[in-house]
Formats: structure tokens, sequence, C-alpha cells
């Protein structure tokens, strides 16, 4: 047990570090000065100057990542240039409202997909399988935005159900919250689910041609306990660390979603700070969500202690 | 169940929709810092058109009207301007307007590092304290633009008091608007509360305006048809006669100051000698020629825009005269281009990756097609274009400008030897000599004829192809009473009456 955990554990430092230099260094590839850009349609020659100085974008490339990683070891992120507000600030903000997104989408995916999954494994060639796929193939192959705004067309234009976009705390008001959400989770969840679908079909697919399965079966074991106790069980593990990749994305990948809704969470926030070339946004948005994705993949790997028996021995 | 739980949201809208003394608005996007001296956006005026207040502003007609400045007169020698400030005017946070708060913002204005207003007040070399409702501007020479730019951020007055103590006042702005600054959620909304004490209270109908940041024209646009929003900016023009049609909504528009355009690189770099559109007039004369103004209106912009062929639109006062819109002529721009030595000459057209520009692109690529040109389009993501363009590694570059009161904001930048936005690099003496000219000619009459000289001028290189001036398209719940569309595009919320 031990030892494969302090493997894992030992391997976050060195590639949390090689995250920040990625990070880093990528951003730095954008086209365009940010200095130029942040300076508005003016471009005041000493605004400019100053930007450049504030940033020290007149530094080398190795001094400038030494500035900015002194920071993050100090838990400082920086500040918003754009909008002088400390990027820990905009992420303790923004955070929430993302992982809530992602938490009601990732709820409605596993809710649509595995079920989805199961009945089409089970019921292979006929009907219901062939339903389930063309839902799934329809669900990756929708656009987005595409969703989104046909949705807001339907549910808040034309019937008045729901906010059209934008965001409100659950604390201030739970009902208004899950209004605001419902139709941003569903279109972020929908291709996830489709995913996941596809998944456990093929996984299900898998274990229930196997010996075992057959054995159960031959014992008299009854049909639901068979998929749902004996298969089920060894195909989640697969399903499990694509839900916390997928889960990764969501967080990452809300941008589009919360682009179209309105809703200000990360996506929003990096999109519009890689706009207005924001770099200290874009850094600390960026080094937070890896991590996220890094610590998401090691509970995943813990997960697969849980149902996978012979990793424990 | 499911109905149950909608019926329960239905409510709950119902019940945000009754508190109307809320005024929500749509932007088109989020406003960048909310310090006047630092800001540099666009979309942060409209914020501060609530905010914070000014020393005189503009009003439909584009004349310059009291605001915190009550009167005000020239010296003799236009060298100095005495305003008399408004009396029992105070900052959100209590403390007192007086001439000593407008010294201390001009001199921040001035001064902070960073300042987008330097530039713009530049010939203020020192302000005096008369009498404590009487401020005096000491210039290095006569300015014309000052009134103008006073009427803009520089003329924005933020408490003293506040501004010394917070560093990061630009996240917690205090100033003397109507609406103080409550919250401000970054992307989602900005919240501003109403200032019991501002001076002008009997205008303000609203206790509370709340500003949401919504990107995209269609969302905009569908919150405030569910009724989200009462009010939203930069209705697309694709979608404005629809909204007029359906008769739902209530509609404003107005041409802009600025304008919309095509720069060519004609000296800022060696770049221009290598092609003929930037060695040769004839063959930018031509490519004017090959462009039809009002079919890229139509095309381009729904017929949401005025055609133009100067830096200020032609209903403007200061239009000159002395050189209309040329009408498309292909025969004589394929002459032209004959005479020039150049029959099929080709460029590239760098274009900002918004759909606006992109459409410009494409209809002028069609339209210069016709007589000769080869165009290419590039399409370029802003700041990376923003650099090219600076560096002067492009041909011919779309790019619009959000437009100043006074035209001086809208040419001294551009035509100015080595000033920022001269993307051409066209650096001529008589020309430098002719913006100051008009920067020290207070007396309007002699400014027409500045600038007519000017047009007739520019008209011989053309280093910018105007195309049109864009409309500022407002829609709103019909209900919504009392807004006025100044050419500036900022919405103000004195009159608004829900």
């Amino acid at each position: 047990v031990s030892s494969y955990l302090v493997k894992r554990l030992a391997a976050i430092l060195p590639t949390v570090f090689f995250v920040t230099v990625i990070v880093f260094s990528l951003q730095q590839l954008l086209p365009g000065d940010a200095a130029t850009i942040l300076a508005g349609e003016d471009q005041d020659p000493q605004v400019i100057a100053y930007l450049r100085e504030k940033m020290h974008l007149n530094e080398p490339l190795p001094v400038r990542y030494g500035y900015w990683i002194a920071g993050v070891a100090h838990g400082d992120l920086g500040e918003s240039l754009r909008i002088q507000e400390p990027v820990t600030d905009l992420i303790l903000q923004k955070l929430p409202v993302t992982l809530e997104l992602a938490a009601i989408a990732m709820l409605i995916a596993l809710v649509i997909g595995i079920p989805a999954g199961i009945v089409s494994a089970v019921g292979k060639d006929t009907a219901w399988d062939y339903a389930a796929n063309v839902i799934a193939l329809w669900g990756l192959s929708t656009p987005n935005f595409w969703l989104g705004i046909l949705m807001i067309m339907l549910f808040s234009v034309q019937l008045g159900w729901l906010p059209a976009s934008g965001y409100v705390s659950p604390f201030e008001d739970l009902r208004g919250n899950l209004a605001a959400m419902i139709m941003p989770a569903f279109v972020l969840g929908n291709a996830i689910a489709a995913v996941l679908m596809r998944h456990t079909r093929s996984a299900m697919l898998q274990v229930l041609s196997a010996d075992y399965v057959r054995t159960a079966r031959a014992k008299g074991v009854k049909e639901g306990r068979v998929v749902l106790k004996h298969a089920l069980r060894n195909a989640l593990t697969p399903i499990i660390t694509l839900g916390a990749l997928e889960f990764g994305t969501l967080l990452s990948g809300a941008v589009l979603t919360e682009q179209v809704f309105s809703i200000p969470g990360f996506g929003k926030l990096i999109v519009d700070a890689v706009f207005n070339r924001d770099y200290s946004v874009v850094q600390g948005v960026v080094l937070f969500t890896s991590s996220v994705y890094i610590v998401l993949n090691l509970l995943a790997d813990l997960a697969y202690f849980l149902v996978n028996p012979r990793l424990r021995g | 169940m499911k109905r149950k739980l909608l019926l329960a949201f239905a409510f709950a809208l119902a019940a945000t929709a009754s508190m109307a003394q809320t005024l929500r608005i749509g932007l088109a996007e989020d406003p960048d810092v909310l310090d006047p001296s630092l800001a540099r956006s666009f979309v942060g005026r409209i914020v501060f058109a609530s905010l914070c207040d000014k020393l005189v502003d503009i009003d439909e007609k584009l004349n310059v009207v009291p605001q915190l400045a009550t009167s005000w007169q020239w010296s003799a020698d236009n060298k100095q301007l005495t305003m008399k400030l408004r009396p029992g005017v105070t900052f959100h946070d209590g403390e007192k307007f007086d001439a000593a708060a407008v010294k201390f913002n001009i001199e921040r204005h001035k001064t902070i590092a960073g300042s987008n207003r330097r530039g713009e007040l530049l010939p203020v070399t020192s302000v005096d304290v008369v009498d404590p409702l009487t401020v005096r501007f000491n210039l290095s020479a006569p300015f014309s633009p000052l009134l103008t730019v006073l009427a803009d951020r520089a003329g924005m007055m933020v408490s003293p008091k506040a501004a010394r103590e917070n560093p990061n006042f630009g996240a917690h702005p205090v100033c003397s608007g109507p609406f103080k600054f409550a919250e401000r959620i970054a992307q989602d909304k900005i919240t501003l509360e109403r200032y019991p004490n501002y001076w002008n209270k009997d205008a303000i109908h609203f206790d509370k305006v709340i500003y949401q940041p919504i990107v995209d024209a269609t969302v905009r646009l569908a919150n405030l048809k569910s009724g989200q929003l009462d009010l939203i900016e930069r209705v697309a023009p694709s979608d404005f006669a629809g909204i007029k049609r359906e008769g739902k909504l209530g509609t404003s528009k107005i041409t802009e100051l600025g304008y919309q355009g095509i720069t060519i690189n004609t000296g800022k770099s060696d770049e221009a000698k290598k092609n003929p559109l930037g060695r040769d007039p004839r063959v930018r004369e031509a490519f004017e020629l090959s462009l039809d103004r009002q079919g890229i209106v139509q095309v381009a912009m729904d017929g949401e825009a005025d055609p133009g062929n100067q830096w200020v639109a032609p209903t403007n006062a200061y239009y000159a005269k002395n050189v209309p819109m040329p009408k498309r002529d292909v025969a004589r721009a394929k002459a032209l281009l004959k005479d020039a030595g150049v029959t099929n000459p080709s460029f590239t057209l760098m274009t900002p990756t918004t759909s606006d520009a992109q459409r410009i692109a494409q209809v002028v690529q069609a339209m210069a097609k016709e007589a000769g040109f080869d165009v290419k389009i590039q399409s370029t993501e802003f700041a990376t274009s923003l650099n090219l363009a600076d560096k002067g590694q492009f041909d011919a570059y779309i790019l619009a400008w959000s437009g100043r009161a006074d035209p001086d904001g809208n040419l001294f930048s551009f035509y100015g030897c080595k000033q920022p936005l001269n993307y051409s690099g066209e650096c001529r003496a008589n020309w430098d000599e002719l913006l100051a000219r008009s920067r020290t000619t207070l007396d309007p009459k002699e400014r027409i004829k500045i600038f007519a000289t000017m047009a007739a001028d520019f008209e011989k290189e053309r280093p910018i192809i105007y195309l049109f001036h864009r409309h500022w398209l407002y829609a709103y719940n019909k209900k919504l009473t009392g807004l006025r569309a100044v050419p500036d595009g900022l919405i103000r919320v004195q009159g608004l009456k829900m």
C-alpha cells in the first residue's frame, strides 16, 4: 500500500513545478505585448512604460519567473492590472461558482450517463442501445454555445421560466441560484454524459462477457444483482478515472458555457484575462486549475484502492 | 413536481421584477479599473456616468454644459481658464467638494503612476485655488479641447481623502456622482447605490443601478427580453430592425463620435515602401474609389452606421465640407492604377477578429477586387494586431476609434509625428503645425477653417481611409423613460425613470 501511495505523492511536487514553468512560459509566448493592450486605446507611451516596469517585462524571462514563483511560494499570485484586484481574491471569488457549476453538471452527467451506459450494454443491439447511442452522439456533437443559446431562446425568452444568464449566490437566494445554474449545468453536463455513457457501455460489455459473470449467472444470481453488483462494480474503475479527469475538464472547460451564460466563474475569468493579457490572472488561474487537476488524479488513484482489492495487496 | 419547481422559478423571477427601484443595465464588456485617472476602456465610462460627476458635461449637440462647475471663463490670452464651482456638493464619503479638491484631482491625474489622463492634460501646467469655489487652470499655451477633456474622465473628481488613504482606490472608488459604489464582482456585476446627498437628487429615480457585463449581444438581448435587464447598450445591428418591428421594447440610437477606418502603412516601417499601396498615393486613391461606403454599411452593419470620409461624421459641425465623400468609381480607380503602373496591386489587410471587422474586411475585399486589387485578409487577435501595427508590420489595418467630443481627440494622436496612434507613420511638419494651430485656436469658426485645410491636405496622402461612423444602439424596457442619446454613447442616469 504505502510504497504505491508514497510514489504517487512524491510525483506531485515535480509535477507542480513543471506546471508552473509551462504555465509561465506558454503565457509569455502569447503574441502581443501585455503592456500595449492594458494601456487601452490611447496607447500613451508613458503608461506603456509604467506597465512594462510593473510587470517586469523588461527583465529576462527567468528573472520574471523568479518574481512570480517567489510570490506564489508566499501565497501571493499578484494583482490583476486591469481591475486592481488581487488574483487570489478573484480566484476565491470565482472558484465556488465554477465548482458549483461543475458539480451540478457532473451530477447531471452521472445521472444520465451511467444508467444510459448500463441500459445500452445490457440491451446490446436492441432499440434501447441504438437510442442511447444516438442520444450520446448528439450530446457529443452539439456545440455547447449553440445548445446554450437555443436553451436561452426557449426557456428564457419564449417561456420565461429561467433567467437568461447571470449568477446569484446560493446564500442570497437558493432558488434563484438553481434557476441560474440549471441551464448552463445541463449544457456542460450533456457532453460529459455522452462520454460517460460510451465508456460505461464498453466497460460493462467487457465485464458482462467475463467468466465470473457467467459463473454468477450459472449460480442463479438474479440478473439485476449480476449487472449492478457483480458487473458494474468492476466496470466502475475506468469510469471513476474518467469521471475525475472529466471533472478537471469541467473546471477548466466551462469556458464557453460561462461565456454564453455570463456566469462569473473561472472560465470567464481566464478568457477575459487572456484577451486582456492580464498575465498574473492567467498564470494564477491556470496554476490553480492544473493543481486541482493533479489532486483530482491523485484522488482517482486513491479511489482505485477502494474498488480494486488487488492494488491493496 | 417538475412543473411546481418551474412555477417556483417563475415566481422567484416575478418577485425580482417587482423591485422596480433598481435599474439593471447590460454592458457589452466588463469595465476595467474604476479609477478615473487610470481607466482606459469605453465601457468603464458608462459606469462612471453614474458614479463620478465631472466638472462639465456634453449634451446631445456636443455643447459643453455645467456639471460640477457652474460657469467658466477664458482669460484674454486664452492661457487661463477660470471655473466657478457648484456649492454644497459632497463626495460619497461626506468630504466637501471645493477648489482644493479640483486642484488635488488635476494634479493626481497628471502625476499618478500609469495615469491615462496625463497626456490629455499636458498643456495644464498648474491649478490655482482662487477661493473655495473658484479654480483657475494655468496653461502653457491656449488649448481648445480642454473643456471637452474636462467633460470626460480628466474632469472626474474623486474624494481626495479616499484617494490618499486607499492605494487600491480603483477597487473602491469614491466620487460625487448620483450613485455610490457598493460592490463589484468582476465579470458579473457592478452595483451602485443611490447617494442621498447628491446635489441633483431630484433627477434620480432609482435606488440602485446594477451594471452587468454580458459579452454576447444575443444573450444580452435575451436578458432584456426576459426581463432580467432594463436597458442594454450596443445592440447588434442585425437585431435592431427586428426589435423595432416587434415593438415590445424601446429603442434609441445616435451616431458615434468615433469612426471605423482603414489605416495604411505609408511610412511606419520599410514595409511601407515595399507595397504599392504604401508607396503611391494614387494607389490609395484608387483603393478608396473602389469602395462603396453605403454598401459596406448595408452589408457589414445592417445599415446602422453613417458613411463618412473624415475623422468626424458628416453631421458634425467640424466636418470639412470642402472634401466631400467620393462616390464609388471603379473606372477611375482602374485608370489611376494604370497611371501608377500597377494594374493588380496586392496587399494584406490586417483585421481584428471581431465579427464587425471581419465582415467589413470581406466586403472591402470583394469591392476592391473589381478595381483590380488583390486584398488578402489577415485575421489577427486584437492585442497582437496592435503590436504589429505599432511595429509597422502591416500593409493596411482595420481600426476603430471610440472618438472624443472634440475633433482633436480623433486627430492629434493619429496624424501627429511620432504620436502613439500614428500607425500610418506619416510624419509631416506642416501637419504638425496645423494640428498645433487647431489646438491653440479657440474660435470655432477659425478651427473649421484649419480642419478644412487639414482635410484637403490629408486627402492628398490618405494615410487613413475612413469608412463610416457606427450608431450607438440601445434597447430598453418600454416602461423606462428619459433616456438621452448623447453621441459619446454614455448612459446618463439623470432623468431616467421607470
